[in-house]
This record gives C-alpha cells, sequence and structure tokens, in this order.
C-alpha cells in the first residue's frame, strides 16, 4: 500500500506548487459541476457537445481546448521566465525547473498549436470549399476525443506519478530506463502516441474532404488559399507522423518491454532516436506554419479588399516547402558529426526553403499594395506577423549555415529563433483567423478596441522577450540551464526578457476577457458577411446552419463569394432547396476516448490488467461501429426552406 | 481505381464504388496505406542501422533460418492469390465462392502468423531475449510489427465474413471487402521487403 502510495504520489508532486495547482483543480471543476448541475445543463452538454458529430462544433470544442493549453503552456512559461529573471534565483529547483520546460513545450506543440490549428480547419475549410461536412464526420468526432483524452492524460502528470522531464524532444538517453525511472515520460510517450492517432486521422479526413467534396466548379486552382494549406498541411501529417509514432513506440518498447533500441548499453544507439523524431519534427515545423500563412493569405486578401496576388506563385511556394521540409530535419543537429558531406547536404537544403518563403512574403505585401486597407485586428496580426516572420526566418538561415551553427546550437539564439517563427509565425495566424472567423463561428464579433489592447500587450511583449534572447545566446547563455552566476552579463537581459515575458501574459489575460466581454455584450453579425469577405464561408448566415449550404454553390472564378456578389447574385433560390441528410450524433467516439485514456493510464504505470481492460473496450467499440449501418438525420426541404426564410436568405 | 474508371465507361460502377460515401472512404483508405508505408519505411530504416549492432547476441546469419521463412513466404504469398480470387468472385456477385476463397485467405494467414509465432519463440528460447542488443530490438519489431497487421487480418477477414452470412453483398460490405483486399495485398508487399532485406539479406552477411 505504501509502495502504491509512493507510486501514485512521488515527492516531485507533492511539492507546494503543484498541491496548490490540485485544490485550484478540485475548485474550478466543483464549480463547474455545480453550474452543469444548478442549471440542469448536463443532458445539453451531453447532446450538443460531446456526442455531436458536426464539423462546427467540433471545431469550437478544438479551440477550447487550445485556448486551456494556451493557458496552461503560457503559466509554464512565467514560471521558467520567473526563474531566470535574477542570478542565482531559488525560485524552482533544477529538476522542477526540468519538468516545467518539458511540458510548456510538449503541451505548446501539440496541445496548443495543433488543436488551435484543427479548430480553425474544422470551422472554416468544409464552409470555404461549399462542403456540407468533412468526408468522415464521426472519425472527425474520434479524432478529436482521442486528442482531448491525450491532453487529460498529459495534463495528469503533475498530479499523479510526476511529470516527465526530459524536454519536449524526450531525447534518449535522458529518458533511458535506468536514467529516468518513475513515470513521468511514460505520460508523454503515450499522452502523445494517442494524440497522434488521431491526428493522422484528422489528416486523412481533411484530404478526402479536400480532394472530393469541393462545390461544383471549384477546381483545385480555384480553391481558397487557406483550403490549399490544409490540403498540403494533411499530406504532411499523413506521410510525417508515422515517424513520431515509430519513435515514441520503440521507446516506449526500451522503457516498459525491455528492448534496446536508444541504450547506452547492447548496443543501441540514442541518435537513432534524434534521427526519427526530427523526420517527424521537421515537417511538423511545417505542419503548424502553413495553416498559419493559409490564414494570412485570405486575411491579406480580404482587408486589402484586393484578390491575393500571384495566386499559382503561393501554391506553388506551399508545395516546395512542403517538399524541401522533408530534406532537412539534419540541422536539427549538425553537432552530432555526420560528417562535413552531409551537414553541407542538409545546411543548404535548409536554406533553399527561405526562397518559397521569401516569395509569399513579396505577394503578401504586393496584395496590400495599393489595396485599401482595413486596420482591423485580424488585419493588425498579419501586419506584425510579416517584419516578425522575416526576423525569425533570416535567423534560421543563419543557424544553417553549419560552422556557424556549432557556435550556436542549443544556445538561446535557437530559443529565440524559434519562438521567433512559432509565435511570430505561428500563434499571430491562429489569433488573425481567431478573429477573422469568430463571427462565422459564433454569430458576433469579437470586441476589436480590446483586441487591439490585447495585440499590442502581446506584440510588444514579444519582442521584448525574445530579442534579448538572441544576445544571451551569441553571450553564451544555453538552453535549459537553470541558474546562472552574476557577472556574466546575462542578468540584465533576462530581467528585460520576463518582464516581456510577463506583458505577453497581459496580452492573453486581455484577449480572454475580451472573449467574455463580447460574449456578453453581443455585437451581433447579421450579414453573415461582416468583413465584406471573398470566399464561400461569407456566403451563409453566421453561425452557419446545420446543414451549412441550403444549396450547394456552383463555382465558375476564385473568390467566389465576391464574384457572386458583384454579379448581383446572392440568395438562395426556393426551387433548387433539396432535402439535406446529416449524420445522427453519437456517443461512441467519446466512449472511444475514454477507453483510450483508460487503456493509456494502465500502460502509464504498467498496470496491465487496467490496460488490457481499456484495449476490450477499444476493441468492442471498434467492431461496433464498423458493424453500424449508417444512420443519418434528414432535413426536410420544407424544414430548410423554413430555415432559411427565417434568415431572410430566399430570393425574392 | 482504374477498374472503376473502365466500367464506369461501360455504364457500370462495381459494387464498391456505386455509392458515394464509400467511393470516399475508399479513397482515404488508400492514404492510410500511404501512412502505414512510412511507418514501415522507418521500421526498416531503425532496422537498417541496427543489423550489424549486435553486442554479445547473435548476428543475423546465426539468428536467422530460411527453411521455416520459405514455407511463411509461399504461405503469404499464395494468400494474396486467393484474396485477389475472393475479390473476382465477389465482381461476379458469387458469394458462395467469394466465402470459401476468404475462409482460405484467413487460413494461410493464421498458418503463416502460427509459423512465425513458433519461430520467434525458439529463438527466445535459443539465443534469449531482445534485450541483448539493438539487432534483437529491431528484429522482433519489423518483423513482429508486419505480424501484428496480418494477425488484424485475419481478425478482420473472419468478422467480414460474419458481416457476410448477416447481410450479404451489400454494396458496403463490397467496399469493406475490397478495402480489406488492399491492406492485405499491401502487407504481402512489406513482406517482400522483409524478406529480401531482412532474410535474404541476413543470410549472406
Amino acid at each position: 500500500m505504501t509502495n502504491l502510495m509512493a507510486q501514485l504520489f512521488p515527492p516531485s508532486v507533492l511539492r507546494p506548487m503543484e498541491l496548490g495547482a490540485d485544490v485550484s483543480i478540485v475548485f474550478a471543476a466543483a464549480a463547474l459541476l455545480l453550474i452543469l448541475t444548478r442549471r440542469h445543463l448536463w443532458g445539453w452538454l451531453w447532446r450538443e457537445w460531446i456526442t455531436t458529430v458536426d464539423h462546427k462544433k467540433i471545431g469550437i470544442m478544438y479551440l477550447i481546448a487550445a485556448m486551456l493549453g494556451l493557458f496552461r503552456g503560457g503559466v509554464d512559461a512565467l514560471l521558467l521566465r520567473t526563474q531566470l529573471a535574477l542570478p542565482q534565483n531559488t525560485f524552482l529547483g533544477a529538476e522542477h525547473y526540468n519538468e516545467i520546460f518539458t511540458t510548456h513545450g510538449t503541451i505548446m506543440v501539440f496541445f496548443m498549436a495543433m488543436p488551435f490549428i484543427f479548430a480553425l480547419f474544422n470551422i472554416a475549410i468544409p464552409l470555404m470549399i461549399g462542403a456540407r461536412d468533412v468526408a468522415f464526420p464521426r472519425l472527425n468526432a474520434i479524432s478529436f476525443w482521442l486528442f482531448a483524452f491525450a491532453f487529460l492524460l498529459f495534463n495528469m502528470s503533475f498530479v499523479v506519478g510526476g511529470s516527465p522531464n526530459a524536454g519536449w524532444t524526450a531525447y534518449a538517453p535522458l529518458t533511458e530506463l535506468r536514467f529516468n525511472p518513475g513515470v513521468g515520460e511514460n505520460y508523454y510517450l503515450i499522452a502523445l502516441q494517442i494524440s497522434g492517432i488521431g491526428t493522422i486521422a484528422t489528416g486523412v479526413n481533411f484530404l478526402v474532404t479536400i480532394l472530393r467534396l469541393r462545390a461544383p466548379g471549384m477546381a483545385l486552382m480555384k480553391m481558397p488559399l487557406f483550403a490549399w494549406s490544409a490540403l498540403i498541411t494533411s499530406s504532411l501529417i499523413i506521410f510525417a507522423f508515422p515517424a513520431l509514432t515509430v519513435a515514441l513506440a520503440l521507446t516506449v518498447l526500451d522503457r516498459l518491454f525491455g528492448a534496446s533500441f536508444f541504450t547506452i548499453g547492447h548496443a543501441g544507439m540514442p541518435m537513432m532516436y534524434v534521427n526519427l523524431f526530427w523526420i517527424w519534427g521537421h515537417p511538423e515545423v511545417y505542419i503548424l506554419v502553413l495553416p498559419a500563412f493559409g490564414i494570412f493569405s485570405e486575411v491579406v486578401a480580404t482587408f486589402s479588399r484586393k484578390a491575393l496576388f500571384g495566386y499559382s506563385a503561393m501554391v506553388g511556394s506551399l508545395l516546395a516547402i512542403s517538399l524541401l521540409s522533408y530534406g532537412v530535419w539534419v540541422h536539427h543537429f549538425f553537432t552530432m558529426g555526420a560528417g562535413a558531406v552531409v551537414n553541407a547536404f542538409f545546411g543548404v537544403s535548409t536554406m533553399l526553403i527561405a526562397i518559397p518563403t521569401g516569395v509569399k512574403v513579396f505577394n503578401w505585401i504586393f496584395t496590400m499594395w495599393g489595396g485599401r486597407i482595413r486596420m482591423t485586428c485580424a488585419m493588425l496580426w498579419q501586419l506584425a506577423f510579416i517584419p516578425t516572420f522575416v526576423v525569425g526566418g533570416a535567423t534560421g538561415v543563419l543557424l544553417a549555415v553549419v560552422p556557424g551553427d556549432y557556435q550556436f546550437h542549443n544556445s538561446y539564439f535557437l530559443v529565440a529563433h524559434f519562438h521567433n517563427v512559432l509565435i511570430g509565425g505561428v500563434v499571430f495566424g491562429l489569433f488573425s483567423g481567431l478573429y477573422y472567423w469568430w463571427p462565422k463561428m459564433f454569430g458576433y464579433m469579437l470586441n476589436e478596441r480590446q483586441g487591439k489592447w490585447a495585440f499590442w500587450f502581446f506584440l510588444i511583449g514579444f519582442w521584448v522577450t525574445f530579442f534579448p534572447q538572441y544576445l544571451l545566446g551569441l553571450e553564451g547563455m544555453t538552453r535549459r540551464i537553470y541558474i546562472y552566476p552574476r557577472g556574466l552579463g546575462w542578468s540584465l537581459p533576462n530581467l528585460v526578457s520576463t518582464l516581456g515575458a510577463y506583458a505577453m501574459g497581459i496580452g492573453f489575460v486581455i484577449l480572454v476577457y475580451s472573449i467574455v466581454y463580447s460574449m456578453r455584450h453581443r455585437e451581433l453579425d447579421l450579414t453573415g458577411d461582416p468583413w465584406d469577405g471573398r470566399t464561400l464561408e461569407w456566403s451563409i448566415p453566421s453561425p452557419a446552419p446545420e446543414y451549412n449550404f441550403a444549396v450547394l454553390p456552383k463555382v465558375s472564378s476564385r473568390d467566389a463569394w465576391w464574384a457572386t456578389k458583384h454579379a448581383g447574385a446572392r440568395g438562395v433560390a426556393v426551387d433548387e432547396i433539396g432535402p439535406v441528410a446529416v449524420p445522427r450524433n453519437t456517443g461512441a467516439p467519446f466512449m472511444l476516448g475514454l477507453c483510450f485514456f483508460v487503456a493509456g493510464f494502465g500502460a502509464v504505470f504498467s498496470w496491465w490488467p487496467i490496460a488490457v481492460a481499456g484495449l476490450a473496450g477499444i476493441l468492442s467499440l471498434l467492431v461496433a461501429g464498423w458493424l453500424r449501418e449508417p444512420d443519418d438525420h434528414l432535413f426536410s426541404a420544407d424544414e430548410i426552406r423554413r430555415s432559411e426564410a427565417a434568415l431572410g436568405r430566399l430570393k425574392a | 481505381m482504374i477498374e472503376a474508371k473502365q466500367s464506369r465507361v461501360q455504364g457500370q460502377m462495381p459494387l464498391e464504388f456505386r455509392d458515394e460515401q464509400d467511393t470516399l472512404a475508399i479513397l482515404g483508405f488508400w492514404f492510410f496505406l500511404g501512412s502505414d508505408v512510412v511507418l514501415f519505411s522507418c521500421l526498416f530504416a531503425v532496422y537498417a542501422v541496427f543489423q550489424s549492432r549486435v553486442a554479445a547476441g547473435p548476428t543475423p546469419s546465426q539468428l536467422i533460418s530460411l527453411g521455416p521463412v520459405l514455407v511463411e513466404t509461399v504461405a503469404l504469398l499464395t494468400s494474396s492469390f486467393t484474396c485477389g480470387l475472393a475479390i473476382a468472385a465477389m465482381r461476379r456477385g458469387r458469394l458462395r465462392s467469394l466465402m470459401a476463397w476468404l475462409i482460405v485467405t484467413m487460413l494461410l494467414g493464421a498458418g503463416f502468423v502460427g509459423m512465425e509465432i513458433h519461430e520467434f519463440a525458439a529463438d527466445v528460447a535459443a539465443f534469449g531475449t531482445w534485450h541483448q542488443s539493438g539487432f534483437l530490438s529491431a528484429f522482433f519489431t519489423l518483423i513482429g510489427t508486419h505480424g501484428g497487421h496480418v494477425s488484424f487480418g485475419v481478425l478482420w477477414a473472419a468478422a467480414l465474413l460474419l458481416l457476410l452470412l448477416r447481410q450479404g453483398l451489400t454494396p458496403r460490405v463490397a467496399r469493406k471487402l475490397y478495402t480489406f483486399s488492399l491492406y492485405w495485398h499491401f502487407l504481402d508487399i512489406v513482406w517482400v521487403f522483409i524478406f529480401t532485406v531482412v532474410y535474404l539479406t541476413g543470410k549472406i552477411t
């Protein structure tokens, strides 16, 4: 019994900070349960959300999860920066610091950026291409629930069992059992494996959706750029994620089943893990940033009131980036010593990526050239992105210079670089998309004035945080150190960097406040087209009805909705409305996620009866789902006519 | 897909392509197989790197005996052929012959898995567990992953037989049979690579 308690509650989960977090979780959960019960919302939660297969609602659930991830990852970041604010600081111990930078990185990549991207894919892509849903709505719900339960499993680590502590990359031999006993790394490995299955399924789903469910007439080269970026991102997911699956699975075999892949002894080879990880990891960088490029391409055209400049070059450069991204992974470890020829190849291939990326930057600028620019929040994020991302890209090219990299490697220069592209590229893009599509999701606008406050705090905070980190890197400060002495010239830049991080934190708080404020003081979007948009999602009401399009649009040019509006052809013709079948809600995806959670929890602690019970649940649900007949809900033509009439959408 | 196009020209789609949603599922399954190709490619790369990392354990040529592997190979390649015959019977709408060939496919697959398990057990008895070396870990993982896929396929075929008995040959069932056949042929191709890269190469070096 004491043994069990020691396994469940090692000293690392009994520190005051962790216990404090536990108490606040208990209070928050109790408050949530109370509200749901008092207001009789359990049925609503089950019927409207948990069992939904509607891409729009799944997108909103991904968005909520991403904001939770941003909160947890952001708190981690502030803890790290607080520790580094002063030399010889004792706020966090070494082990504690290791755990927090591990969960910060892992959450920001897998449980913030990825779900945020899938949120916007789900919300916008089917509407943009004129589809009634994704190709496999039930699979879409399964992907979400696998992700959600993996997120829960990962976050449980600091409450029960202990956090992972080998960095978000989990390099061997830091993860080797004899150097790293305890269950922390198992949480990392198994949670990412579960969410990875969901991610591959999402990749397949959106690839098929975009290839097969576009509105009649929408040739590939007439698709909105965001749909192109989702298409290419999906193919990157399908052909990159299995490498992560293998890297994680082999580490699990080492840790739980006594294999000798990445061990120091028994002729294992830790560098093989690093190779596999980055064969996935570098395409992953583009899985994160290409959707942001897609969002910017929509936003810049809409708010400049011009068609996107150089459409074909934009598509071509997306394709070029996606192909090149598979051939650059060694640049993450030039110092491995693969030899001059190998390093030269990967150095050059890395620099090549700057060319298509540069093409895109010029095209965004030329789109604005001569346009009538509106300074909305969505557009501000786009404008801030261009110079920020250019700096991040340029420092990336510096890191690709192999001899230089031997100096920069693993220093704060690198830390500053990847935050520069991941925040300046991905997060700015996601915020831009959040402001852009918010009215389409909920039917009301986000407050622009508060949004601008959030924007300025976040942007200035960003530069104040990360510019000093470039200098720190050049001064020799290495990544992941938790303490440093006085007198190295590091004290002032670190203090400044920490102040910047707090400014970003304030920006996030303003953003959340603004969301709550906008929810309570609704500025409704009754037109469905608040930005004078160009693409099909703006042709339908906000929020979109469950069947999306009463009549599937016919497309004859790019920016299909812009063309329709200017031809004066708005509205739905009554006699074209027919019945629409949408798949019925189902609780199976949620139950499947739950079973994966149980199986994963059992595996984390090597409690095999629990793991086997979870697996049995998974198998029986899969068989049941496979045997069942398709079960659709039919909206009759009359119902759709009435609902469209109520929305004032019918042609006179 | 080519067959589908040809019969479309003749004005008739094969059963599994008649429903729009089923064609989406078939395309999605192709993409899933694409990701499985990457999974196996990584395992092959791992095996290639670890092949010579034997530590105190056996070398590939000490471990491998080609006799049982040849029998396994014949069984699996034959099962791919019988799986093709099953789909041919499906196209002609011959339910009994379809089920008969599916049963043969399943038995050959089960025989393959049985032999592989027997061989693994003998290897462990003779040389010890995979803990000994990177090579043994990579060997058992690559071949075990393939064997796991085949085992799953055998269960899938059994479930398809039940479905055929209950529902007969509907377009949906036809689509499920068709995706199973894609999966089964894919595993056959992977085995050809395993046979070459692991067994033949291991025996001559």
